[in-house]
């Protein structure tokens, strides 16, 4: 595992890379274009407000019953996968996930990796994992092919390179793949990438891929996709290794297709995408192609800690559609690098503290101003805004025994509790509250011209010399 | 104890309720109608169409002659065919002045032309969905996965009768949980991206154009 991820510190910083995006015009209209292509696309995808809500309902019923038997079906998907010649391999943590990966690459002395867009191999860092073992894993999907040829990681969990313009690409290009000339071009430019990745898959050793649905009844992986990439990743290696998270998982072949048509839906606003890819085994005898050896790695990586909360586990509900993302005025203003996770935007500030602990996100769920957008339009009804809160709770409160989620308290202080507490006697009381007011208009003038992060955009508050009830009297 | 083991204790200790199993006929029951061939064929292109595929109605009897004109329109003279397939034989018997590539070994024998020298491919389509413009293809050992993905222009040959209503259907009426192939694939245009500043570009990594022979389509 790279040093990188083990002091990953997301809240660290989050405050001073938000400052700079808000502070670009460029990288803010980026995003809002992009969010406002995206919010318009979904809305001429559901044109009825009454399907689109007994849809909804049916994704969560599915969601949710599927993760009532969620041991069970694990074990169901490993012995169908297992009997179809898939191996199954668990993970409890990003080092071991890692470590089976590179494992199963060793075994084929393999030299060249090629990725299917996967966020859980962000996740776990794969690349970096790799990198150090000496094999080179090459992203596929054009959008994070971009991004790792800049040395950046995704912005965005749909379009990994929405924070670039075409202009920044073309340059990105000329600079880094021999033999190109500047075009800022989209197709060209997309011809490039064609060219490059055809001639990687040709070769490569290993294909991994994520997971949108494990099918449990009959150990079947299902992947969405538009390019063609993670198709190529998945057929034309001789080896494929998929990973996942444990909740990604369905018991039966026909909770897929609501869940279908609600993903692509909400994440695109295509009625479909492109591909549908279902895959059940390796390369049978006499077949003439695809994989002749199939993996999956099921990472828990702390999705087991949602999971032991009744209301926590609504978390593991996602689908990862993006559609938070794309509806969350935070997000939309900030970008997907600010945050600092590997998932970022409303999904991102409640996953990422069961991966990291509260330790390390303490103040992502205060990154929202609870409009409630994402509960809004999350196709399998996440109540993201109340998760929010709940981790709020859980980050700032006291520390106490036996608590719900790994570095609960980590943003308590004693100082800002005491205030709150201060501040909640005042108003339980009429007489401290008359008391206190009439100090106010009083002693107003000694306010401090300094109120912290309030004076830092906007004028000192300081009480008005008469109170409301003081104007009421003399009105009588 | 093994991560399996313990990942399972975890999620076996968790306090969790049962929950009711979902009603997934009941919701295609009451949002989703049924049509005839005629108007299932007639959605099925619309949508597909607008996913930039190209559609042409032909006949059982007339389908080879129109795929012959869609290669000379295109300039095509090299064509990977299934020769174990109706199809595919008579593509071979049947489509003068083309060379009729088949697929009759394994990629690893041929895998470098596979990726640089096949123009065109020509698979059937085990049938396809109404609601979303989706052709199903179920690969074997006679039609292989790749005919559908690394030639940069594939042709597919489909049975108007064969159109479902929705994916839902397709996979009930069909009985597909008693047994899927290592690979069934669901195609509804050609392969396309928007990564790039949200600009929509077609042929990303599979194939640039997708052509559909729409068998026994009133004309």
């Amino acid at each position: 595992m790279s040093e990188q991820a083990l002091n990953f510190m997301p809240s660290e910083g989050f405050r001073a890379r938000a400052k700079d995006v808000v502070e670009n015009p460029f990288l803010r209209q980026s995003f809002r274009g992009a969010m406002d292509f995206l919010i318009n696309k979904r809305i001429t995808q559901f044109p009825d407000p009454e399907e689109l809500e007994s849809l909804r309902t049916l994704g969560e019923q599915i969601r949710q019953y599927n993760l009532g038997k969620l041991p069970s079906l694990l074990v169901q998907l490993e012995e169908n996968l297992t009997r179809n010649g898939i191996k199954v391999d668990w993970a409890e943590t990003p080092d071991e996930a890692n470590a089976i990966i590179l494992g199963i690459c060793n075994a084929h002395s393999a030299k060249l990796m090629v990725k299917g867009k996967s966020m859980v191999s962000e996740e776990i860092e794969l690349n970096h994992a790799c990198e150090a073992a000496g094999i080179d894993a090459m992203e596929s999907d054009m959008g994070e092919y971009i991004v790792q040829l800049a040395g950046e990681k995704p912005s965005h969990i749909i379009m990994p390179a929405i924070h670039k313009t075409k202009q920044e690409i073309a340059e990105l290009f000329a600079a880094k793949v021999p033999g190109i000339d500047y075009t800022d071009n989209v197709d060209e430019l997309i011809q490039i990438g064609r060219k490059v990745l055809r001639e990687k898959f040709l070769v490569a050793d290993i294909g991994l891929s994520g997971v949108n649905f494990a099918v449990a009844e009959t150990g079947t992986l299902c992947l969405v996709e538009n390019e063609g990439n993670g198709r190529l990743s998945t057929t034309a290696p001789p080896v494929h290794i998929a990973i996942t998270g444990i909740e990604k998982i369905v018991e039966k072949l026909d909770h897929v297709p609501p869940l279908l048509s609600l993903l692509t839906r909400s994440a695109t606003g295509q009625n479909i995408s492109t591909y549908f890819n279902m895959i059940s085994g390796p390369r049978k005898p006499g077949e003439k192609d695809g994989p002749t050896e199939v993996h999956l790695v099921l990472l828990d990586n702390g999705r087991s800690q949602a999971y032991a909360d009744e209301q926590l586990r609504k978390t593991l509900q996602c689908i990862r559609c993006g559609a938070c993302m794309n509806h969350c005025p935070v997000y939309t203003r900030i970008g997907g690098h600010a945050y600092g996770t590997t998932y970022p935007g409303p999904i991102g500030k409640i996953i990422s503290p069961h991966m990291l602990g509260l330790e390390a996100t303490a103040t992502m769920a205060t990154a929202s101003s609870l409009c409630g957008a994402c509960g809004e339009v999350c196709p399998v009804k996440i109540p993201i805004p109340e998760l929010l809160m709940r981790l709020r709770e859980e980050s700032f409160s006291a520390p106490h025994a036996n608590p719900a989620m790994r570095g609960q308290g980590a943003g308590y202080s004693a100082l800002v509790s005491a205030i709150w507490r201060g501040w909640a006697a005042v108003y339980r009381s009429p007489s401290l509250y008359r008391m206190v007011t009439w100090l106010g208009s009083r002693f107003g003038g000694l306010m401090p011209s300094n109120q912290g992060p309030w004076t830092s955009v906007r004028v000192p508050l300081k009480p008005a010399p008469k109170r409301l009830r003081d104007m009421l009297k003399e009105r009588r | 104890m093994s991560a399996r083991d313990r990942i399972l204790a975890k999620l076996n200790a968790a306090p969790v309720l049962p929950k009711a199993a979902p009603d997934i006929a009941a919701w295609y029951q009451t949002h989703r109608g049924t049509e005839n061939t005629t108007e299932k064929a007639a959605r099925f292109r619309g949508c597909i169409e607008f996913a930039h595929a190209e559609v042409h109605a032909v006949s059982p009897t007339s389908w080879l002659q129109k795929l012959s004109e869609v290669l000379a329109d295109k300039q095509i003279g090299k064509l990977l065919v299934a020769p174990d397939t109706d199809q595919g034989a008579r593509a071979i018997a049947g489509l003068g002045g083309i060379e009729c590539r088949g697929y009759d070994s394994r990629i690893e024998e041929w895998k470098e032309e596979m990726f640089h020298d096949i123009p065109a491919s020509l698979t059937a389509a085990r049938c396809a969905i109404a609601e979303t413009g989706t052709l199903v293809l179920w690969p074997d050992e006679h039609e292989p996965r790749l005919m559908s993905l690394v030639p940069p222009v594939h042709i597919v040959l489909l049975a108007a009768a064969t159109i479902h209503n929705t994916f839902y259907e397709a996979m009930q009426s069909e009985g597909w949980a008693n047994g899927l192939p290592t690979n069934a694939l669901l195609i509804s245009g050609p392969s396309k991206t928007a990564d790039i500043q949200v600009t929509l570009a077609y042929g990303a990594h599979g194939p640039k154009e997708l052509i559909v022979l729409l068998m026994g389509e009133a004309a």
